[in-house]
Order: C-alpha cells, then structure tokens, then sequence
C-alpha cells in the first residue's frame, strides 16, 4: 500500500507490529510509551489475538516468554523504568534462544528520571541488561514509518537466529506524528511455518522443553557457544545504517534516533558554510556498523558522535576506530536535546579550532 | 497374570532427584495419573518453578517449560492466551509462589486465568537449603532464623488459599494434605477437578497441597513419620483443609 496516513510514532510501532505478524501482546502503562498497550488493546482483538494489561513489567514479559515459547509471535513495550523491569525476563528469553520483540520508547533518566524522551538506555540495550552472556538485536527508528516498518524486520531477525530482539526509540520518535507508509509486506501468519521447537500440541511427537538452564558440567558453556556462533552471524549479516552526504565528508557524525534528526539539520547548516560533513546513523545499535566505521576512517578523519545521554554510543564508535580517526562527542544527557545551532558550533570547533577529542578531554 | 498397577504415561521413566521422604514424587504421579485420566497429555504444557521442582520439565511426559521464580502464572497465562486449546498447568512451591511470585498468582487469580495451579506448600525453602519461607510455622526453625521463626521479626505464614478466596475470579481452591494415604486419594481428586475445570471454561483452579520436606524440617530421614507428624501437628491447625472456593 502506497497511501501515506498520519500517525503517532507508538501507534506506527503497534500497527507495524501487528502487520508482521504479532498475535499476542502483553504491557504494563508507562509514559511515553502508552499508545502501544492501548492501541493493541482494540487491535489484538481485530485480528484474533489477544491481549493481556499485566499487574507489572515483570509479569508483561513472563507473559511474553510463554507465549513466545509456542510460536506465536508476540510483542511487549515499555519505557526506561519498565524496561529494567523486564531484564529478568529478558534474560530467560535470551536463555530459552526464544525470539520475542520488545520495544523500549526512552525517557529520561536514570531512576524516575522524567517523562520527556532519551537515550539512556543504550548501553542497557546493546550490552544485553540483564544477567549473563547474551545479546539483543537492537534497531533505532529516526521516524514514525521506521517505527512502522522496521518491526517486521526485528520478528525475521528474532526468528531466523532466535534471539530477543528490541526497538530503541526514544519518546519524541515515539510521541510524534508523521505521514507513514507502511512499506513492509503484510504477514499472513497462516504462512508461517510452526517452529521446530515451539511447545503446543504434541500428537505423536516427542515433548518439548523450553528453559534456560543446563546444571550438568560443561554443558551450559555448550550452549553459550552456540548461541555466540548464531551472534557472530548476526554481526556478519544483519547490520543495518543509513549514510548521508558521506562521499566527501572530512567529519562523520554519528548519531541515531532524534539525535539523528538534528544531526541532519546541524549538517545542512554547516554545509552552508562550506564544512563537509557527513552522517553516519546506526539502525541497528547491535549488531553496530564497526566494519563500515573502520572503512570510513581510511578517508575520514574526525568523528563527532551525537547523542541524548552521558557518552554511551560513542563507546562503540572509540571501539570500531581503536585510534584510526578523532572522536569528539556532543552529549546531552537527562532527557536533553541538541539544537542544530549547538551542532554546528561544535562542528566549528572541532575543525577550525582543533578541539580536543573526547577521549583526551575525558 | 493381571497388571495392578503402573506407571502413568505421563510421566517418565527416569530417577528423580528428590529426597527421601519428600511430597514432590508423590504430587507429580498425581498430576501425572490425572493427565491420564483425562486424556489430555499431547495437549498439556506444564510449568516449571525455580526451587526443588525445577526439574519437573523432565519429569513430565508432556511438553514443559522453565522459567523464572515466581513468575509461572504470567508464563501459563502467555501459554494459554496464545495457545487457548493446550491445557496449562503451573507447578510452584512456597517460595515461588507465596513469596517472589505472589503479585502473579494474585493477578491471575483476578483475571481468572483459565489455568491449574499446583501449589506444594512444604514451609520451607527447601532447593536453597532450608531458609525460612513465607509459609513458615511461627517457632518453625529454619536456616535464616534458627531460633524459630517469630511474628515480631517476621511476621506470620500466609494462607494463599485463604486470601485467594477473597477474588472473585478464583473458580476453584482447595487445601489438600499428601502425609496420609486418604490425603493422598482426597489430593488426587482436588487435581482432578482443578484440572477439569480448566477444560471446562470455568477459570483458575488451585489446589494447595501440604507436604513434607523431612531434609530441611531435620526431621529424620529413617523415620518418615517424624515428617507426617510435622504435617499434622504442625501445619494443619495453621493451614487447614478443605475447599475454599467453588465447592
């Protein structure tokens, strides 16, 4: 369908979900992320799934990690506070190599922080967030059709190496209304094919189990390793990133999400003063784009990442230069948000006035 | 030669961890006989606890899962609410239950999932090694209070079936005992109707079982009825039987 309608980033996210294929959601009210629960609440019901409010997070995701474990395709949603709520289960899904999706709309924090949107989350997202070794694909949407479009990617993700996958907005992505077209083919999930694992009903076969643990010695270390394997792919095949005005870029920002947005108009203003500068935005913060900043940095020389929290990304960006190129980084941490006009002046300085990198100022 | 007796299909023919004089291998040749009875096996999913019953997934002859401690009812409610033809059951102790996972049990019970819940209250931690449990008898000595448990530092045992009978949603509870053989016959039936009931539509069955656990009680493993008489003594005048809802 190539008709645009309007729509809220969280309703987009909903829609976008259901289209590919979500039959089950579970969720717990959390600003700014509540058009997500209330908008499956109806539409779950349209198509014949269900929907459950939880008591709490903890239990929204326990929901998700048995439901996930017949195969049907489900979905829980949050924001910042919620989602360390989750992280229990997140983990037994990561543990269990179920493929659930989750999205965590940002605010501000950390503890209450405040309502507004963020990026504090990243490192929480990226490094898996709850116990153990484990990873999460993880997709940032920059616009109400990303956050419509790129669920469906997420589900294929999830299920073809079985793992959690997430979208990471931040709450002004998610609280904003843009045109939307809904890009991605419709799943009929009468098409999908019941996993080999999924526990349901077992005329004949042999029983199923779907956990987490292995006690016996050597086994566990096992299991890890193959699922690492399954990561290693992941980083091989799955990485995802946008590029603007790169071919003659001399500076690179790096930047995802609303950051991305004023990145763009940081950009357009510093090209109007002749300073080439680039965008480099991440879709998928995990796997990150290490090979093509590494690529990048044989001609780039001066990285600027920009984020809304303390200086989480631009931990991936030192580590995928590992000192091939300057990396200066424009933070604004507790739900803040850069202005072009902020941008440009730190673009300025970095390539007029020399200033220090991140690294070094630290 | 006639066969008198066997083992229930739906359950496996493997050793089972548990200890000597313990409730658990008793309440899952119940589940497994009922599972039987009413020919259900190749459509049950079972949940797993955290705590001694955590190998239940192995046990078991239908298909299992295993998750976090406490949280069974939110994964049998996921089960269900995706899957509405399987039967589900949640496996728990004291512990997971009445003390991580009490906001789950009470939300399901107030949802009326369509669910069974089978609730082994033994008082005790007992896969941690014996620490004190929501459930724990007032003087009850356990490994994180070793003079006996007191109000005054710990408050009092809950009584789920009690406080779960309050919510409307709740069809069916019954407090059932496995430390005498009509215990166990009577512990059957209860599982039997928290069972049928769930293929009947009416919502979420409990049944709460006392049971013993002589290894973390230090009652003695030779003599078995140092470990009934704890039950009987002990438990019931604080955890009485009977039905609490929907007769």
């Amino acid at each position: 369908m190539a008709e645009k309608t309007l729509m809220k980033g969280n309703e987009a996210l909903a829609e976008g979900a259901v289209r590919a294929g979500c039959r089950f959601f579970a969720g717990y009210p959390i600003t700014p992320q509540n058009e997500v629960p209330e908008y499956m609440s109806w539409r779950m019901a349209q198509v014949g799934g269900a929907f459950v409010q939880a008591e709490s997070e903890v239990s929204a995701i326990n929901m998700i990690y048995g439901a996930a474990a017949t195969g049907v395709r489900c979905m829980t949603s949050s924001s910042s506070p919620g989602m360390s709520l989750k992280q229990e289960g997140m983990s037994y899904c990561a543990g269990a190599d179920l493929p659930i999706f989750v999205a965590n709309v940002m605010r501000g924090g950390p503890g209450l922080g405040n309502i507004a949107g963020a990026q504090g989350d990243y490192w929480q997202a990226t490094r898996g967030g709850g116990h153990g070794d484990y990873r999460t694909f993880v997709m940032a949407p920059n616009s109400v059709s990303e956050m419509a479009n790129l669920p469906a990617k997420c589900y294929e993700v999830a299920y073809k190496y079985r793992l959690p996958s997430m979208i990471l907005a931040d709450g002004i992505i998610g609280q904003m209304m843009e045109p939307v077209e809904f890009t991605t083919p419709e799943v009929n999930i009468k098409d999908l094919t019941e996993p080999a694992w999924a526990l349901g009903i077992n005329a004949g076969r042999a029983k199923r189990i779907v956990k987490s643990y292995d006690l016996r010695e050597g086994y566990l270390e096992k299991l890890v390793l193959e699922r690492i394997k399954r990561y290693r792919q992941i980083e091989q095949n799955e990485v995802v990133y946008e590029e603007k005005m790169m071919e003659d870029a001399e500076i690179a920002i790096v930047a995802y999400g609303t950051s991305a947005r004023v990145a763009v108009a940081g950009m357009k203003l510093a090209r109007e003063k002749g300073l080439k500068v680039g965008l480099l935005r991440p879709v998928t913060l995990w796997p990150f784009p290490k090979a093509r900043i590494v690529e990048l940095s044989k001609r780039v020389k001066k990285f600027l990442v920009v984020e809304m929290s303390m200086g989480q990304m631009v931990e991936d960006v030192l580590l995928s230069l590992n000192g091939r190129a300057e990396t200066h980084l424009l933070a604004k941490p507790g739900a803040a948000v850069t202005t072009a006009d902020e941008l440009y002046k730190t673009i300025e300085s970095i390539v007029k006035k020399g200033a220090r990198e991140y690294a070094a100022a630290k | 030669m006639q066969l008198l007796n066997k083992k229930p299909e739906s359950l496996l023919d493997v050793p089972m961890h548990y200890c000597p004089g313990c409730g658990h291998g008793i309440i899952h040749r119940l589940v497994a006989e009922v599972m039987d009875e009413l020919n259900i096996r190749s459509r049950t999913i079972g949940v797993a606890p955290v705590g001694c019953a955590v190998f239940a997934d192995t046990y078991f002859n239908c298909d299992m899962i295993q998750g976090p401690h406490g949280r069974g009812p939110a994964e049998a409610t996921g089960i269900k609410r995706a899957k509405p033809g399987a039967i589900v059951f949640s496996y728990q102790g004291d512990g997971d239950l009445a003390s991580i996972g009490m906001a789950e049990i009470v939300h399901a019970a107030i949802r009326s999932e369509n669910i069974t819940v089978i609730f082994v209250n033994n008082a005790i931690y007992g896969m941690t090694g014996g620490q004190m449990a929501p459930t724990t008898l007032i003087g009850q000595k356990a490994t994180t209070c070793v003079e006996g448990r007191t109000a005054k530092q710990a408050g009092y045992p809950i009584r789920m079936s009690e406080m779960l009978a309050t919510i409307d949603g709740a069809a069916y509870l019954e407090r059932t005992s496995v430390h005498t053989a009509p215990g166990v016959l009577k512990t059957k039936a209860a599982i039997k109707k928290a069972f049928q009931n769930q293929i009947d539509c009416k919502g979420f069955s409990m049944v709460e079982i006392l049971s013993m656990c002589p290894t973390n009680w230090g009652t003695r493993l030779d003599n078995p009825s140092e470990a009934t008489k704890f039950v009987a003594e002990g438990m019931l005048p604080v955890f009485p039987l009977g039905v609490y809802k929907g007769a």
